[in-house]
């Protein structure tokens, strides 16, 4: 079991992103939630940093957070799955810990 | 709540933030001090601006705050001397260890020998660290 | 599975608290225990009885304060936090000469061990904060 880390803030203004994925272990997942989630857009010029995660880490975002910003779903990068509170209920109980990128 | 009684946890507390701009560096370092009282497995990282919480010389005279830098010293009395820095972050911002304040524990397995708390390591030791706690505190 | 929940913002200002709230819902929903969720920070201000936010806005105070009502979930206000940021009980009003409480129905006022607690004690920590 892995660590599930969390993402809250847009990679235009802070860092969290860029460190969570250079601290993430092979194998852990990230979910991108409220501003967290303009990372997952691709076309962006942050897009290569989930992207680039891709095969070494799943990645997550919040769906009521995606709809609250008017992010439609097919602007997501490819690979990039969609989950709602329940879904992040469950990744916090699949993970043997969770780590929050404030 | 049940008392579990003898769960011994890894507890990582993560300081990503620098001091006195917000107030979560100054109530992070509160929250490891009542913590040391429950004899877990604790461990502190310090990455991106949270390694300017461990730089020394800091005065707050001027802007009339409390400096809590010397709190930091007394870790190692409460038993808290594993001390992660992220090499990455200190490099990214033009620091070295000898920046940072020079933290010491007395080894009780040791002859009570004075040693450093600060051990400077990479992000991939560090991510491999993160991925053994079974929780993980953020401010 | 037994979840703990640290809020480290207040209401309104950040989404976190929000966040935190739509969170719980759904662990309860799916069958988990909230053991309890621990305000630190600005989040002891989720604690304040005086909040009044306009009628067509939620009003996060009375949504936490329901939800631990209706789950018996225990709600802990960092006693130093809220100092700071004047969260007070009764009691805490009195030992310190103030004219007045604040802390809302279904919220306790305690200290920072009931953190380190419920780190141990839960099966999973999240924390949501900025």
């Amino acid at each position: 079991m892995a660590l599930l880390h969390t993402v809250n803030k847009s990679p235009f203004e802070k860092n969290a992103l860029e460190s969570c994925i250079r601290l993430a272990l092979k194998g852990s997942s990230i979910l991108l939630m409220e501003d967290g989630v303009y990372g997952a857009v691709k076309g962006t010029a942050k897009s290569s940093l989930v992207a680039g995660a891709k095969g070494k880490i799943a990645v997550y975002v919040l769906g009521p957070d995606l709809d609250a910003r008017g992010v439609s779903k097919d602007k997501l990068i490819d690979g990039v799955k969609v989950v709602d509170y329940g879904g992040f209920v469950d990744l916090v109980a699949q993970h043997s810990a969770t780590q929050a990128w404030l | 709540m049940s008392d579990e009684g003898g769960t011994i946890k890894k507890f990582m507390y993560v300081n990503r933030k620098a001091p006195y701009g917000t107030i979560y560096a100054l109530e992070s370092l509160e929250v490891v001090l009542i913590g040391a009282a429950f004899d877990q497995d604790v461990s502190l990282a310090f990455v991106d601006d949270g390694v300017y919480q461990l730089v020394k010389g800091q005065n707050t005279k001027g802007v009339g705050m409390k400096n809590f830098s010397p709190t930091y010293n007394a870790l190692g009395d409460y038993d808290v001397n594993k001390i992660y820095v992220e090499k990455e972050s200190l490099d990214a911002r033009g620091l070295t260890v000898d920046d940072l304040l020079p933290l010491k524990y007395e080894d009780e397995d040791d002859d009570w020998a004075e040693k450093d708390s600060i051990c400077v390591i990479s992000s991939a030791e560090l991510a491999k660290l993160f991925d053994q706690q079974d929780v993980v505190f953020s401010f | 599975m037994k979840f703990g929940i640290l809020v480290n913002e207040g209401p309104y200002t950040h989404q976190a608290s929000d966040s935190a709230y739509q969170f719980t819902k759904a662990a309860l929903a799916k069958g988990h225990t909230i053991d309890r969720v621990f305000f630190y920070h600005d989040g002891v201000n989720n604690g304040t009885r005086f909040t009044t936010p306009p009628t067509d806005d939620r009003n996060l105070v009375n949504l936490w304060g329901g939800l631990a009502k209706e789950h018996n979930i225990d709600m802990v206000v960092c006693v130093a936090a809220a100092q700071r940021r004047g969260i007070c009980d009764a009691d805490e009003a009195k030992r310190h000469g103030k004219d007045g409480n604040n802390l809302a129905d279904g919220f306790r006022i305690s200290g920072l061990g009931q953190l380190i607690e419920l780190g141990i004690q839960a099966d999973r920590l999240v924390v949501f904060g900025d």
